[in-house]
């Protein structure tokens, strides 16, 4: 078991460049050119099916110099460290010579999804060098290839020691067919120098002088900056507006009204966009500009009548279910039974950058520069909007102040097209605190009735889940929305004899969006503070009640399904998961007056995880001391990377748990900035102790499994501390009801 | 508008500007020092976080009028050659992600070992509470300041 950060560091003189890409050999300038494709799932967001073939190459240049060009975006998940990692292991290419080149107009990256899914395409193509590199020195030497092996961008001819670069080969291994990468061997993994290792992210240093350059920090000749009035009122209406003293403010230099975008919340209505010459001078214009909305469809739409709906809705008519007997699991016999209801509100992504998009259009060509999680969808629309062939759309991908699900693209890069086609000139739209807040996508509100039995030996009988949610799939399509939105809850691991899922979409005007984790940063809290309360009903030991479920869970094969890609999960790696959480927390050991520890376990994207929090619940306030979270990733890529993911990610949950929550007032949202939407800050932030365990599998998901957890984990470390539940987040301490 | 002459970094710059024009947008929009950054523009956030006659200050606070005569430093400037202790602290600690916020992360902490080279845990609680950060890594900015700290001899 590894718990510290690995050896020496690799020290590596790479640094990420950001260019145009261009993928023939030919302008590769003699390199060596292999191409790959990083499954991305979420390839099926692009609107244009005619796709490369390829997602990611590989360029070794004469010299030596080796780049791996990406078709993804790094938002600070370390992507561009642990990707060509991968790459260097398996190509036996020394680290330092690899740059991180990002492609332009990249594709979605999202859903955790980078390493899990590019483990074993940049392994194979990996091999592929490798092994055209000994093929090209066997040659060169006539000896066998299997006499050869290659190191350090090497190939070294073992009999005679003989040694010849990677670069020195470049021209032969051009010359020869690329072996199958589906059946060229893969290294060992007892043999990786290099995985596992704790590597500094490439873009630390730049980030760190204030030199990195984010989506905001793009500066173009002649560029002007807009800012965009948009309507307060979900589905509402631009009645008129008066440019005349937005006009008047000093550095502005036109006020004019457009059309929304389709797709957005104020869908057929218009804005009013206001450019000025810097940024600050069109927030004073958008300040001194009148303007008249009118409230459309949702104007009485609040968090109360929100709440009320999805209350109704957790005992209406159901709009699907799953069952694993088609028996009512509330009828079946039980000696004790407990029905709770577990409460999630709206919340926002507040990327400390806020949204923005820099557009220049000229000479029949457009060019864009984003912080996006999907340049490729941004391509796609500014070829749409301007009639332009694809071919001369560019997106160049900048760094980005965060992402989270938030960087879609849409309503803003819409806006920004319009103010360019009326002014024509370079604009760079910024979307103010304000807007940001106001017009996000928001995390759905949601609500679950979970209800269970137990015999009268503890045996857990029957477990009973519906889910009332304002959707996200479902505000196109309701009837899609149960197969994206249960995850965590409808495969949770807890065998239950009678189980029966069921599913109710709320329709809400605020609209809704992916935010990280999506639906198990909510489910899982639901979730494991019921089984936590099971536990109590039975008058177990929470740990040892998890403990025997997961063990009938292995010991009969009636674990479900992950709801997001199939996969069985094993109980056993679960199980061993709370052994050693309980074992590094000391559960069970006395913690005195007014502390609790509390338990909580998941698996999602072939992550297993298990997490202890201890909180201290006096004169009305809360405190959480320290969080012990342990880890299977399956294999560790990058120890610095994933240490980094989950600490992130464990601290943003905390945040949402403790102080996060959208409110709607008559149709629009309440919370305008900081102030009113506050979010975790340095005093609240306890410490972290965080142990990994590589299970041997390769890499799972890490961006998101491990915000699922600290919820729950509170929330149930508060019930033990003062023996009073809180179901409802954020959590306030004076809602506790035991 | 007006002309005001600032001393950023060292050296003297002049901008014609509206006199309530804030320093962040001076800084960024006005003389393209992008590495101070937008977030809030309330006060709220700390990402537009510069030194003003040695003490950390929200640029998004600050009117251009108020800031001239006075010693301005941005993370640009922050070291004179190279990186500044606490600099090294962040990469030594491996602290940013997004990095978005860093910069003002940074121009704090390093404003607070200015004043106080040997601050405790509460100490740090207490003058990074003005600073947030979404990837959340205050974990490791906690253990950066702790880093920079011990290695400052005074």
């Amino acid at each position: 078991m590894s718990t510290q950060a690995g050896a020496t560091p690799v020290k590596s003189r790479a640094t990420i460049s950001r260019r145009t890409f261009l993928a023939s050999s030919a302008a590769a300038g003699g390199a060596l050119v292999v191409g790959l494709t990083l499954r991305n799932r979420l390839r099926h967001l692009s609107r244009d099916a005619s796709q490369d073939p390829f997602d990611a190459w590989i360029r070794i240049h004469p010299d030596g110099q080796t780049q791996l060009v990406l078709n993804k975006s790094e938002m600070g998940q370390g992507i561009f460290t642990a990707l060509p990692m991968i790459l260097a292991e398996e190509a036996e290419i020394d680290f330092p010579r690899i740059t991180v080149v990002q492609a332009d107009n990249a594709e979605g990256t999202g859903g955790s999804g980078s390493v899990w899914e590019g483990y074993k395409p940049l392994r194979q193509a990996g091999a592929q060098v490798r092994e055209v590199m000994i093929a090209a020195a066997a040659r060169r030497w006539s000896v066998p290839a299997k006499e050869c092996r290659a190191r350090n961008s090497e190939v070294i001819h073992t009999p005679s020691g003989h040694r010849l670069s990677y670069a020195a080969l470049v021209q032969d291994a051009r010359r020869l067919p690329l072996p199958d990468p589906n059946t060229v061997p893969l290294k060992d993994p007892k043999d990786f120098t290099l995985l596992g290792r704790s590597v500094p992210h490439l873009d630390i240093p730049d980030k760190v002088r204030g030199a990195a350059r984010f989506g905001m920090d793009v500066r173009v000749p002649g560029m002007v900056y807009a800012v965009v009035a948009q309507c307060p009122y979900f589905r509402g209406d631009l009645l008129r507006f008066d440019a005349a003293a937005a006009k008047a403010v000093p550095g502005v230099i036109d006020v004019f009204d457009i059309p929304t975008e389709p797709e957005s919340a104020n869908q057929n209505t218009r804005e009013v966009a206001v450019v000025a010459t810097n940024t600050w001078a069109a927030m004073q214009g958008r300040k001194a500009l009148a303007t008249e909305w009118r409230p459309g469809q949702y104007h009485d739409e609040s968090t109360e009548s929100l709440t009320a709906q999805l209350r109704a809705s957790l005992y209406a008519q159901e709009y699907w279910n799953s069952t694993n007997t088609g028996l009512n699991p509330d009828t079946v016999p039980a000696a004790k039974r407990l029905e709770c209801v577990y409460e999630f509100p709206f919340l926002a992504h507040a990327t400390m950058e806020p949204m923005n998009v820099t557009v220049r259009l000229e000479d029949g060509r457009c060019e864009i520069w984003s912080p996006t999680q999907a340049g490729n969808g941004t391509q796609e629309s500014a070829a749409k909007f301007f009639s332009l062939d694809k071919r001369n759309v560019t997106v160049h991908v900048t760094f980005m102040g965060g992402g989270f699900g938030r960087r879609f693209g849409e309503t803003y890069d819409h806006q920004a097209f319009q103010i360019v086609r009326r002014i024509r000139r370079s604009v760079q739209l910024v979307w103010t605190r304000e807007d940001d807040f106001t017009h996000d996508r928001y995390r759905p509100a949601c609500m679950h009735r979970l209800r269970g039995g137990i015999d009268d030996q503890g045996n857990l009988i029957s477990w009973t889940d519906r889910i009332a949610d304002t959707t996200i799939i479902g505000q196109r399509d309701p009837k899609q929305a149960q197969a994206y939105e249960l995850g965590g809850a409808v495969d949770q691991p807890y065998p239950a004899p009678y189980f029966r899922m069921s599913y109710v979409p709320v329709e809400s005007g605020i609209t809704r969006g992916a935010w990280r984790g999506v639906e198990i940063a909510f489910n899982v809290f639901a979730v494991e503070c019921f089984v936590d309360e099971l536990a109590y009903l039975a008058g177990r030991d929470p740990y040892l009640f998890r403990r025997r479920l997961l063990v009938n869970a292995a010991s009969h094969v009636t674990a479900r399904r992950s709801n997001f890609d199939g996969q069985l999960a094993d109980p056993t790696r679960t199980i061993e998961m709370l052994d050693l959480v309980t074992e590094k927390a000391g559960w069970g050991k006395p913690l005195g007056p007014n502390r609790g520890r509390g338990i909580s376990c998941f698996y999602s994207k072939t992550t297993y995880l298990a997490q202890v929090a201890e909180v201290m619940v006096k004169d009305g306030s809360l405190r959480v001391d320290r969080v012990v979270t342990v880890v299977d990733p399956g294999r560790v890529i990058n120890m610095n990377g994933i240490r980094a993911q989950i600490e992130g990610a464990v601290l943003m949950g905390l945040s949402a748990a403790l102080k996060e929550r959208i409110t709607v007032k008559n149709g629009m949202i309440q919370e305008q900035n900081f102030d009113g939407y506050d979010m975790l800050r340095m005093p609240d932030v306890p410490e972290l102790e965080t142990y990994l365990v590589e299970g041997g599998r390769p890499p799972g998901g890490m961006g998101e499994p491990p915000l699922a957890l600290i919820a729950p984990s509170i929330g149930n470390a508060i019930f033990a501390a003062t023996g009073k539940r809180l179901r409802r987040l954020p959590f306030q301490l004076d809602e506790a009801s035991s | 508008m007006a002309r005001f002459t600032l001393e950023i970094n060292g050296r003297q710059q002049t901008v014609d500007a509206d006199p309530e024009m804030p320093l962040l947008w001076v800084l960024r929009d006005l003389l393209n020092m992008t590495g101070t950054k937008y977030g809030c523009g309330m006060g709220l956030c700390g990402a537009c976080t510069v030194h003003i006659d040695g003490s950390a200050m929200r640029s998004c606070q600050t009117a251009v009028a108020t800031a001239t005569g006075k010693q301005i430093v941005t993370i640009e400037g922050l070291a004179a050659n190279g990186l500044h202790r606490v600099q090294q602290a962040w990469i030594a600690e491996q602290v940013p992600q997004c990095g978005y916020c860093q910069p003002g992360q940074i121009m704090s902490a390093a404003g607070l070992l200015a004043q106080n080279p040997h601050p405790t845990d509460s100490e740090i609680a207490d003058a990074m509470s003005g600073n947030l950060c979404r990837c959340a890594t205050y974990h490791r900015i906690r253990n950066a300041i702790r880093r920079a700290a011990a290695e400052t001899h005074s």
